[in-house]
């Protein structure tokens, strides 16, 4: 009752929309404002030699990491100690930024699972001398164990913030990233993304996920909805309202588009809707007879694959971004199902049961051939194909128990990511292909979690009331 | 000022009295068929009765018909959209409704909570359309016949256990 849309209550579930919108304006102004600069040529030139002289004495001289599942950062967490960020002045903007900042920075590194964030209790040192690797003994923190460590001073400037933050090599002593950033007082967080992002291309050449989002299926308002929110679980918005049942949110390739299957007129119809409006304005709905489902967004283009059954059971077609159909895919009695792109658009993984239960198969688009991909189990559905290579995850059914399974495009043995935890099922991967978000009961109602691209690091990513399910991790957005 | 106060007053009575009249004559209507076909000791014996009753318990017998075509569900084995003896049984049952009228009926597909969501709306439309084209081959006019796959949204039953799901695996009827 407190969270169903009926009466009077259809408007509350826009309210926090509306500030989202407001702060979200403010948001993109101070952006805007928002100045990051490299230090000084000699630095710079320095903190790129050192980056190098990193790269080559690492024991990660494997340096650059895709999805493949013999390789990984997460083999082996780097040690980084982050002591807690200085106020520069005596205010509390800064002295809270700096409180809040800490924070951010040890769990949004956290976050990407490549990092052992240190317990700032065994610290023996509180950076009295300064933030700076000139001022910073560095044998303190090689003592306590630290590789890396992350340093914050945060000044306040008649209202504006001065945020310096160094990400230091504490084995060898130097320096690897450091920036200056200017922000509002409430940015802090936009800062730290935009710094984690600045280690993770020092260490690993990606930009992690920090600028993404995840949408989702929430029913806290009482039927299900789809909501978008940050990477990391925060600021969750519903973007419609009225959709009886909204369900398989999908965001485009630039992040523009959300398509989504509800049930607003009465029959199952794919919506298309901008990601970042609520509630209003819609694009196209795809309403063929029968059943309109499970949109898959182009990795590069404005048109998706679908599942429709206006032929007398369910095919799989391409459309364009507007909703008029390019070509079916599959051809084929019984159902064909859950479309996911290859990342270069030529193939696309799907589910049939052209041999009795549910399986995955792979579809070359051009040709129209079709090969089977899963042979383990007899329930293997809800592929994801790695946003950054030849990787597909799925949820398969084992011993009574459904659990994410990876497997190579090309075939071979699955590997199981998940186990002894309830149901975990619609895996999706963030846009780097190191971490997966899937749903799962093992709290009992269905929650989205987060876990390594390995299987490690599992943890729920949001609260909130009821049921949360079928994530979908945006691209990059370039927006922190 | 007072005056129209009571008039007021009157008013919301009347209102309350009008409203509270037609919930009766509502209930009176529908506890009818029931009443006739069990007589009470009063209205024994009073032959003017009688000829109404019939009707009624003709009508009653047509709104049991209704009832059980729209309560009886067409169910299925898991990851099946197969009609076994006993649905095509259920199915024979609705087709003779149907044959009876011109109603237009929607057939929802429906699964248990087991599974992917997505596969689940696919296999719902796949069970739909099972039941839509054994009707349609027993002479109902497609056109009469809609379907919509509702997956594992709408549970009929919200246990978790096998007797719950055998329910749920279903194909329901609605009126259109």
């Amino acid at each position: 009752m407190l969270f169903s849309y009926n009466g009077k209550r259809r408007m509350n579930p826009l309210k926090p929309f509306l500030r989202w919108k407001t702060i979200a304006a403010v948001l993109v102004i101070g952006m805007a404002a928002a100045a990051a600069f490299i230090f000084t040529g000699a630095k710079t030139a320095g903190s790129q030699r050192s980056i190098l002289g990193f790269e080559t004495s690492s024991a990660y001289a494997a340096g650059k990491i895709d999805a493949e599942i013999t390789v990984s950062p997460f083999a082996r967490k780097l040690a980084v100690a982050v002591p807690s960020f200085v106020a520069a002045t005596q205010d509390a903007g800064a002295q809270d930024s700096a409180t809040n900042g800490t924070q951010l920075m040890r769990s949004i590194l956290d976050f990407t699972g490549f990092f052992d964030i240190l317990n700032p209790r065994a610290f023996i040192d509180n950076l009295s001398s300064g933030v700076t690797e000139d001022r910073i003994n560095f044998r303190n923190w090689k003592g306590i164990g630290a590789e890396y460590m992350v340093t914050g001073s945060v000044e306040n400037q008649g209202g504006i913030l001065y945020v310096e933050l160094r990400f230091m090599d504490a084995i060898n002593g130097k320096l690897v990233v450091g920036k200056r950033y200017k922000s509002q007082p409430d940015q802090i967080r936009r800062v730290v993304r935009k710094f984690a992002s600045e280690i993770l291309w020092a260490l690993y050449q990606t930009r992690g996920c920090f600028d993404t989002r995840i949408a989702f299926v929430s029913t806290s308002s009482g039927n299900k909805e789809i909501y978008v929110c940050d990477f990391d679980g925060y600021n969750p918005v519903a973007i419609t309202r009225g959709s009886k049942i909204a369900v398989s949110p999908s965001w485009s390739h630039n992040g523009q588009h959300i398509a989504y299957t509800s049930y607003r007129q009465g029959g199952a119809h794919i919506y298309i809707q901008g990601a970042q409006k609520a509630g209003g304005v819609m694009g196209t709905v795809v309403k063929f007879q029968g059943t309109n489902i499970t949109p898959a967004w182009h990795p590069a283009q404005f048109v998706l694959a679908a599942c429709m059954s206006f032929s007398g059971d369910p095919e799989i077609y391409s459309l364009t971004g507007d909703g008029k159909i390019i070509k079916r895919l599959t051809n084929n009695w019984g159902i064909d199902v859950s479309p996911s792109w290859s990342p270069d658009g030529s193939q696309v993984a799907f589910v049939s049961n052209r041999s009795g239960g549910p399986q995955v198969y792979i579809l070359t688009v051009a040709t129209g051939q079709v090969s089977r991909l899963t042979y383990r189990g007899r329930y293997n559905t809800a592929p994801a194909w790695s946003p950054k290579g030849g990787t597909i995850a799925y949820s398969g059914l084992e011993a009574g128990e459904f659990n994410i399974y990876i497997v190579s495009a090309s075939g071979g043995e699955p590997l199981q990511l998940t186990r002894d935890a309830g149901n975990n099922e619609s895996p999706t991967w963030s846009p780097d292909g190191m971490l997966l978000a899937y749903m799962t009961d093992r709290e009992g109602p269905d929650r989205v979690y987060v876990m390594t691209a390995l299987g490690s690091d599992e943890r729920r990513l949001l609260s909130m009331p009821g049921e949360q399910s079928e994530p979908d991790w945006s691209p990059n957005l370039g927006d922190f | 000022m007072q005056r129209k106060f009571w008039i007021g007053c009157m008013i919301v009575a009347l209102v309350f009295g009008l409203a509270l009249n037609m919930g009766c004559a509502k209930k009176a209507v529908k506890s009818g068929p029931e009443e006739t076909a069990t007589p009470s000791e009063g209205t024994e014996g009073i032959p003017a009765e009688e000829q109404p009753a019939a009707v009624d318990e003709a009508a009653a017998a047509l709104e049991a018909e209704r009832a059980a075509f729209l309560s009886e569900n067409v169910l299925f084995a898991f990851d099946s959209a197969v009609l076994d003896e006993t649905a095509q049984g259920v199915l024979r049952r609705k087709a003779e409704w149907l044959q009876k009228g011109q109603d237009a009926v929607v057939i929802e597909g429906h699964c248990d909570e087991r599974g992917s969501n997505e596969y689940n709306l696919a296999l719902g439309d796949r069970r739909a359309n099972a039941a839509k084209k054994f009707l349609v081959d027993l002479g109902i006019d497609a056109a009469r016949l809609e379907t919509v796959s509702y997956g594992e949204e709408k549970p009929l039953d919200p246990g978790h256990d096998e007797a719950a799901w055998a329910q749920n695996r279903r194909a329901q009827f609605v009126l259109k």
